[in-house]
């Protein structure tokens, strides 16, 4: 893509950066259609829809419709909104499902109050964070955006952003503008461990505090730290420094594991081992 | 557009009165074929029903624009998508 490395937010406004050529090589692109729909996929997931009836939708920054494909697929029903006429004209094109708009959503979300079951955004929202125009303030335009789009959803309903923040601050903005619109919830993180898998979803409720969906990849971690251990043993107490008490069953195990790993002869380890002897022993 | 999109938008004009802004005057020379007030009865007319749905959802506005009733504002249609940008004036 172009400018690969840098960030695109940094070239121009959305509008320019994704003129024709970008629009029909973004779309074209099999890498960046996996991503999109996989981000889709989880987005929806993450709104949390009814599973018996179809919903309509609101697509932020919908683009070529790349995102929109998969709410048809999952047989909902979306309007989509886009600055780039480019990447509308490529969605025309590819005669999507959803309707169109072409939109400015700093402007502020053009609907009626409570019109949507939900609302998805995927990679758009970090467009907001800058300053493309003179009179441009993007703290009012954040806010503007948020607040309408908290009308335009309906009660219990969420809207669930995926984004590329540039930094600690940028994300820090984003989500304050968010709460001084009346959502409520927070950021989900997939995968914060690895760089490339790292996704940021930031995820509103209108009106009901629900819980907060835990990120993937953050499971394994957060087990082992909530699980009391219980075991059946008797031990007359546990060593503080977390190593077995000296001598103990346990310790013997570990010892001959250890000795095992150094590729020493070890005997097996059995029901006898580390028994209790007789006391003349 | 889908005229059920048409049924949920409301001007986004800055400085409107507020429950300003809807409904959005459509432009174009296209008679409705629905009768203007829903007949009596009218979740049992199969009919009727049939028509609703197409109107609703088959019909596309394709060139055309958009009226703002409170601001007057004029957002033009094309190819079936409404341009709802706003200049530096309105903002």
């Amino acid at each position: 893509m172009a400018g690969s490395g840098r960030r695109p937010e940094h070239r121009g406004p959305p509008e320019l950066f994704y003129d024709e050529a970008e629009a029909r090589k973004y779309t074209q692109n099999s890498r960046v259609v996996e991503i999109q729909s996989q981000m889709s996929e989880r987005a929806v997931e993450l709104l949390g829809l009814p599973e018996d009836r179809p919903c309509l939708l609101l697509d932020v920054g919908c683009g070529s419709g790349l995102s929109g494909d998969y709410i048809s697929e999952e047989g909902h029903y979306w309007i989509g909104m886009d600055i780039s006429p480019a990447m509308l004209d490529v969605a025309v094109e590819r005669e999507v499902e959803g309707d169109l708009l072409l939109a400015d959503v700093g402007h502020g979300i053009p609907f009626r109050p409570g019109m949507f079951d939900g609302c998805i955004s995927i990679s758009a929202v970090q467009w907001l964070c800058n300053a493309d125009k003179k009179s441009h303030s993007p703290p009012k335009r954040l806010y503007r955006f948020f607040s309408t789009l908290y009308t335009a959803l309906a009660r219990g309903s969420r809207a669930v952003l995926q984004l590329y923040p540039e930094n600690s601050e940028q994300l820090e903005l984003i989500t304050a503008q968010a709460m001084r619109a009346g959502f409520t919830g927070g950021m989900v993180v997939d995968y914060p461990n690895s760089t490339k898998a790292k996704k940021f979803f930031l995820c509103l409720f209108v009106g009901t505090s629900g819980t907060l969906p835990k990120g993937l990849g953050t499971e394994c971690v957060n087990e082992e730290l909530h699980q009391a251990k219980f075991t059946n043993e008797r031990t007359r107490f546990r060593n503080v420094k977390g190593k077995s008490v000296k001598k103990s069953r346990d310790w013997i195990l570990e010892k001959k594991e250890r000795r095992r790993r150094q590729g020493k002869e070890v005997r097996a380890d059995t029901k006898y081992t580390g028994r209790k002897r007789r006391p003349h022993f | 557009m889908k005229l059920l999109t048409h049924n949920l938008l409301s001007s986004h004009v800055p400085g409107l009165r507020p429950g300003g802004g809807f409904p959005l005057r459509i432009e174009l020379g296209h008679p409705s074929e629905l009768p203007p007030e829903p007949i009596p009865n009218f979740e049992a007319d199969e009919e009727f029903l049939r028509r609703v749905h197409h109107v609703l959802l088959e019909v596309e506005v394709l060139e055309g624009s958009l009226q703002c009733p409170d601001s007057g504002r004029r957002f033009p249609i094309s190819k079936g998508v409404p341009n709802l940008l706003l200049t530096e004036d309105d903002a």
